[in-house]
C-alpha cells in the first residue's frame, strides 16, 4: 500500500533557509543541507524547497545548494521558485532534484508543463496553485495571494493534469497562516476530479488537522512549514498519529 | 568497483551521491572495455523506456551486457529494460528476464504515476540482506513489471500486486529508487556491492 507523505517546506533565500527554525541540535539553522539531513532523519518522506531569491544570481546560487542537499539526502525533494524555461529545469535535475513546481510560470505559458513533460517526464512536473475563494469561486492567484487571475482553480487543474502536470501542490490561501486546517471541502473536491497525487497545503496548525485533511479529503501528502520548523510538531509524533488513526505512513 | 551504465537516460547525480555516502568506489560505463573493469554494473533509468532502450542501443553495449556474468543490477527504468518488452512505447527490450512491463490501469482506481513510499515484500534473497520486512521505499513510475513467482524477488501492491524487485542469474532489477528510499534502500545498494 502507497503511504501518505508528510512533506515539510523550507523557503529559501541566497542559498540560506530563512523563516525562524528553532531544531534545538541545529549548529546552523540557515543552512538547508543541515536543515533538510534533520528532517530525513525524523522521518520527514520528502522535502520541497522554495526559492525566494530575487536576484539574478539566483540560479547559480541554487544549483549549488540543491547539488549540496542531493549529495546529503536520502529522500526525495522537490525545487520551487523562479524556473520559467526548460534550461532552468534540467539545471536543476541534473544538480540532483527529484522534482520542480512550477507555478506562475505555467500560467503565463501553460505550453510550459506540456514541455517540461516530454522532456523529463510527467514525474518530474509538480504544479503550484495558490487559490483563493472569491465571490463563491475558487480563484487562482499569484505572486503570494497578492495578484488574481481569471482562472477559476479547479480548471486550471485539470488543463494542467492533461497538458501532463504529474502532481498538484494545492496551497489555499484562505487558510494558509492560519493554522486552523487544511481546506479539506476543496482539497476533496479537485481530489476527485484528477488521477495524479495531490499534496495540500496550508492552514496546518496541529496533527488533528493532518489526520483530517488524509481522511477527509483523501489527499496523496501533506505539507506544512511553520509547524514543523517551530517544532510545534514532532513528525516521528504526527506519524504515530497517523497510524494510530489507521492513516498508512512510513514509519 | 561498480560500473554505472552511462548511456543518457536520466539523471544520475542522485545514485552517485548515494554511493558516495557509503563510500562505494565507482566509475562510468561507456565503453565495453569499461564494463570488463568493474566488478558490478549498475544500469540506472528514468523516462520513457522505449526512449531508453534507443539510447542504449546507441552505446552498441547490448550484447557485452547480456553476455555479462557479474553481479547487474538495473534501476526503475533500468530494470525494466532488463525485461522482454515494454507496453511504453510498445519496445522490445533486452530480453535477459522474461517478463513484461506493463501500465498501471487506472480502472483499478489508482492514480498515475505511482508515486511515494510503499511496503515491499521480499523473499529471502540476498539483495534484500539486512532489509526489514514490509519496509518501504520510494517509488515513481508509471509503468510496472508482472508479478511472477520465478523471478520475483520482493513484489508490492498498487491496485495490483507487481513485481518490486526481480533476478534471474546475476541480473537483479529493482523498480523502486535505492538511492532515495532511505536507509533501506542504502542497504540494498551495499548489499548488491557485495554479492559475488
Amino acid at each position: 500500500m502507497l503511504s501518505k507523505r508528510i512533506i515539510p517546506c523550507l523557503d529559501v533565500k541566497d542559498g540560506r533557509t530563512v523563516k525562524g527554525v528553532n531544531f534545538v541540535d541545529l549548529r546552523d539553522a540557515g543552512d538547508p543541507v543541515e536543515l533538510a539531513a534533520q528532517y530525513a532523519e525524523q522521518g520527514a518522506d520528502e522535502l520541497v524547497f522554495l526559492d525566494i531569491t530575487a536576484t539574478h544570481e539566483r540560479r547559480k546560487t541554487m544549483i549549488e545548494m540543491v547539488k549540496s542537499v542531493a549529495r546529503q539526502l536520502n529522500i526525495p525533494f522537490t525545487i520551487g521558485g523562479g524556473i520559467t524555461e526548460i534550461a532552468d529545469a534540467e539545471a536543476l535535475l541534473n544538480a540532483g532534484a527529484d522534482k520542480i513546481s512550477i507555478n506562475s510560470a505555467a500560467v503565463r505559458n501553460p505550453q510550459l508543463i506540456e514541455e517540461l513533460a516530454k522532456a523529463f517526464g510527467v514525474q518530474f512536473v509538480v504544479l503550484a496553485v495558490d487559490t483563493k475563494h472569491i465571490d463563491g469561486k475558487n480563484m487562482v492567484h499569484l505572486n503570494g495571494g497578492r495578484l488574481i487571475t481569471e482562472l477559476e482553480t479547479e480548471v486550471w487543474i485539470k488543463q494542467a493534469e492533461n497538458l501532463g502536470a504529474g502532481e498538484i501542490l494545492l496551497t489555499s490561501m484562505d487558510h494558509d497562516g492560519t493554522k486552523a486546517g487544511f481546506d479539506c471541502g476543496l482539497l476533496g473536491s479537485v481530489n476527485q476530479m484528477i488521477n495524479i497525487p495531490i499534496i495540500a497545503s496550508g492552514g496546518a496548525g496541529s496533527m488533528d488537522h493532518f489526520t483530517e485533511v488524509f481522511q477527509k479529503a483523501n489527499v496523496d501528502a501533506a505539507l506544512a512549514a511553520s509547524v514543523f520548523h517551530y517544532g510545534e510538531i514532532l513528525i516521528p509524533d504526527l506519524k504515530r498519529e497517523l497510524k494510530r488513526n489507521k492513516i498508512p505512513v512510513r514509519i | 568497483m561498480i560500473g554505472i551504465v552511462n548511456y543518457g537516460a536520466g539523471n544520475i547525480f542522485s545514485l552517485t551521491a548515494a554511493l558516495e555516502r557509503l563510500a562505494l568506489n565507482y566509475g562510468m560505463v561507456n565503453t565495453e572495455a569499461d564494463l570488463a573493469t568493474y566488478s558490478h554494473i549498475i544500469i540506472p533509468g528514468v523516462g520513457h523506456a522505449g526512449a531508453a532502450m534507443e539510447k542504449l542501443k546507441h552505446t552498441g553495449l547490448i550484447p557485452a551486457i547480456k553476455a555479462l556474468n557479474k553481479p547487474v543490477l538495473g534501476i526503475c527504468v533500468g530494470m525494466q529494460l532488463i525485461t522482454e518488452h515494454s507496453e511504453e512505447g510498445d519496445a522490445p527490450l533486452l530480453d535477459i528476464v522474461p517478463l513484461k512491463t506493463r501500465k498501471f490501469d487506472k480502472l483499478l482506481n489508482i492514480k498515475i504515476p505511482h508515486m511515494g513510499w510503499n511496503a515491499v515484500n521480499h523473499k529471502n534473497n540476498s539483495l534484500f540482506e539486512g532489509v526489514e520486512e514490509n519496509a518501504q521505499f520510494y517509488f515513481v513510475h508509471s509503468y510496472f513489471i508482472e508479478y511472477n513467482p520465478t523471478f520475483d524477488i520482493a513484489s508490492a501492491n498498487y491496485g495490483l500486486k507487481f513485481s518490486a524487485a526481480v533476478q534471474k542469474d546475476n541480473f537483479y532489477g529493482v523498480q523502486f529508487h535505492p538511492e532515495k528510499s532511505g536507509k533501506a534502500g542504502e542497504q540494498i545498494l551495499k548489499n548488491f556491492s557485495n554479492l559475488s
